[in-house]
């Protein structure tokens, strides 16, 4: 039990861990470190820097959390400590 | 129908289903009162949040500081929608299997200590508070701008409406409230921005729209507004930086943990049944703040070349917008600028003498000879930001009707997050000041009336700020954001994910972040706000951190809490055997029940 509980959390950790990599590559990285160089890029008439900035980060963000509700669902369930 | 008749029309009617839903949903037990029954589905719940989350800030101001500080402006995009991921992945399903109905109530039994809840009600009424006062003004704005009573009549009003569904209503009021008045607001935001999307680009969905050429021209609207921007002196609208990238990405850090600090937001994600809908419910929630929030970029881009073009009519001939004879004649100003000044919020001097409106950047070095060499003699027309939103339908000429929408939604935008933050306020009050601390044997039908007593009393002293709002109030919300950023997020996170975190730690991990940050608030700002008591000789300076602004220091007193905390924890006794065992439990969703009060 005391084994399962350590690798239901290393689990969990590692989800989260990967859902925060991803959120701050979208914003901190594409939206304002890199946002210069993207935007010799252009998207739909968007400079891509300034498009991740002030749009795109914000979908990412969405998808993020719906990604990780259903993952963590999902460990829950093989872990078996899932609501009944 | 007189724009004036069609706006108390719409007002009233949005009122009347406030209330209406006030009267149906009244609270019965403590449970009902503090987190809805702990039923709420998680889409009404995110739909709720959303209403709860944008204020009247958000609502009125925001676009309008994006147009003003074009690329530099995603900061308040991305750290208020950022924030939402913490929330969901490291808060709200691990607050929500605590089972408990306040954020006081969490540090009182994780960090087994009164003084940490006391703490945590400290600053959990500091940031509140604050934070309503902006509400407050927010609701004398709306009401005197659009409805013609006077921003006292205005307040009055508020209140009396949110007296009604807060007090009777509690939690379950409020909810059911601020799902009708996210759809109001929601409607008022995106309607005139698919107009005005339409007509300068021809694509009616203003997140496209952003991107897209103009109507008849072979240049997309971003490198047009930059075009005219630069040529006006102004920064270039798609790269400009506020201060450095440094203090962008740091502010932004700021914002965001700060919003997933924030008491009124957290205690939303108790109402929901379970810890799997407490997740769900934090992506519905960035759902519908992001209809919202994508749409906001798009309005502020817009309105500024809406502007541009309206008093350089040289934007639209291509002629030179700096020289001899440029400008819009003063005497032929379109019908919302004569409104608007009267307001004061637009005004107009003829530093020149010559009749025309000049509208330019005269602190630019690189366009100063042009201008001379033109006869301009200086920028002559001050804009406030709040137009961008509140003058948009009328300088896009949209019909009346929608002009009385935009009014309903400032003021339901305003009435929400007052609402939430009310019951943020008196639930920390009669649960955990009054049960919890002083008089624990106060049984539930008492603690219920305790709650609306002190929701009442919460009301009365918001609009008191509203209607004297003390000389700080234009800085404090920045300031809610630093407190629950250095203080309740460090906190919170570490009770969850680190079991040996002990009392020691966490109080003073909190109490250096809150000090330091409040140190460098201060010195910029005076303390308490105070004007003349400013300390930046003992700093070094303006922003003397690294070039680091006062906003966005948050982040920087939230990395000493969690620093501080660390080294207290290791060199202190570790937490009591019961409380490790008791973290193991929040981590798992198994045997999540409804919200509970006691123990």
């Amino acid at each position: 039990m005391e084994e399962q509980g350590k690798a239901y959390w290393f689990a969990t950790l590692k989800l989260i861990g990967g859902i925060l990599v991803v959120w701050a590559v979208v914003s901190y990285g594409f939206g304002i470190i890199f946002a210069g160089p993207l935007n010799n890029i252009h998207v739909g008439g968007y400079p891509f820097g300034f498009w991740w900035a002030q749009q795109g980060s914000i979908y990412v963000f969405i998808a993020l959390i719906f990604v990780y509700a259903k993952l963590q669902g999902q460990i829950d369930v093989k872990f078996n400590v899932n609501e009944e | 129908m007189s724009l004036q008749f069609l706006t108390y029309l719409v007002v009233g009617a949005t009122f009347a289903l406030y209330i209406g839903i006030a009267i149906w949903s009244r609270a019965g037990s403590t449970s009902d009162f503090y987190v809805a029954g702990g039923g709420v589905h998680p889409v009404v719940n995110g739909m709720a949040t959303a209403a709860d989350w944008m204020s009247a800030a958000s609502f009125i101001s925001m676009a309008g500081l994006i147009a003003y500080m074009g690329y530099g402006g995603a900061l308040f995009l991305m750290g208020w929608t950022g924030g939402y991921v913490l929330m969901a992945t490291m808060l709200a399903p691990y607050l929500r299997k605590f089972g408990r109905f306040t954020v006081p109530a969490f540090f009182a039994d994780r960090y087994y200590s009164k003084s940490a809840a006391a703490m945590a009600v400290i600053c959990l009424l500091v940031a509140s508070i604050t934070y309503i006062i902006g509400q407050m003004t927010g609701v004398g704005v709306a009401f005197s701008r659009f409805l013609g009573v006077s921003n006292e009549m205005g307040i009055y009003i508020g209140m009396g409406i949110v007296f009604c569904y807060a007090v009777f209503g509690g939690m379950k009021g409020i909810t059911y409230t601020q799902v009708a008045q996210y759809c109001v607001l929601m409607s008022a935001y995106v309607i005139p921005a698919i107009f005005i999307s339409f007509q300068l680009t021809g694509v009616p969905i203003p997140q496209l729209g952003l991107g897209a050429s103009l109507v008849g021209e072979d240049v997309t609207l971003l490198a047009k507004l930059n075009q005219v921007v630069t040529e006006l002196g102004f920064s270039e609208y798609t790269t400009q930086v506020p201060g450095s990238k440094l203090n962008m990405f740091v502010y932004t850090i700021s914002l965001m943990i700060g919003t997933a600090g924030l008491p009124h937001v957290i205690i939303r994600f108790f109402t929901v049944p379970t810890v799997a809908d407490a997740r769900y419910s934090a992506g519905w929630a960035l759902v519908f703040i992001a209809i919202v929030y994508t749409t906001a970029p798009a309005v502020a881009a817009m309105a500024r070349l809406n502007l541009h073009a309206t008093v350089s009519p040289e934007v639209n001939t291509g002629a030179p917008l700096i020289a001899q004879g440029a400008g819009l004649v003063y005497e032929d100003r379109p019908d919302w600028m004569k409104r608007w000044e009267v307001t004061g919020l637009l005004a107009w001097t003829d530093k020149n003498n010559d009749g025309k409106i000049q509208y330019y950047n005269d602190k630019s070095q690189a366009i100063a000879a042009q201008a001379q060499a033109a006869g301009w003699n200086g920028n002559e027309l001050s804009v406030n930001n709040d137009i961008i939103v509140l003058a948009n339908p009328e300088i896009a000429l949209l019909p009346n009707w929608v002009i009385a929408l935009v009014a309903a939604g400032g003021v339901a935008a305003a009435l929400s997050t007052a609402a939430g933050l009310l019951l943020a306020i008196s639930s920390a009050i009669s649960h955990d000041l009054l049960k919890k601390i002083f008089m624990p044997d106060l049984d539930e039908k008492k603690e219920l009336l305790a709650g609306k007593i002190s929701m009442a009393g919460a009301i009365v002293v918001a609009g008191y700020l509203g209607l004297n709002p003390p000389g700080f109030a234009a800085g404090t919300v920045a300031l809610a954001f630093g407190i629950a950023a250095c203080s309740i997020f460090p906190a919170l996170m570490m009770g969850i994910f680190n079991k040996n975190m002990c009392k020691y730690g966490a109080i003073w991990g909190m109490a250096v972040g809150l000090i330091v940050t409040l140190f460098y608030v201060f010195a910029h700002k005076g303390i308490f706000f105070i004007k003349g008591t400013e300390f930046l000789g003992l700093i070094g300076g303006a922003n003397s951190f690294f070039g680091i602004t006062p906003e966005a220091f948050g982040a920087i007193g939230a990395a000493l809490n969690f620093l501080t905390a660390y080294i207290v924890s290791k060199v202190t006794p570790p937490p009591p055997e019961h409380i490790q065992h008791m973290v193991e439990d929040v981590r798992t969703p198994r045997g999540s029940k409804a919200a509970v009060g006691g123990h």
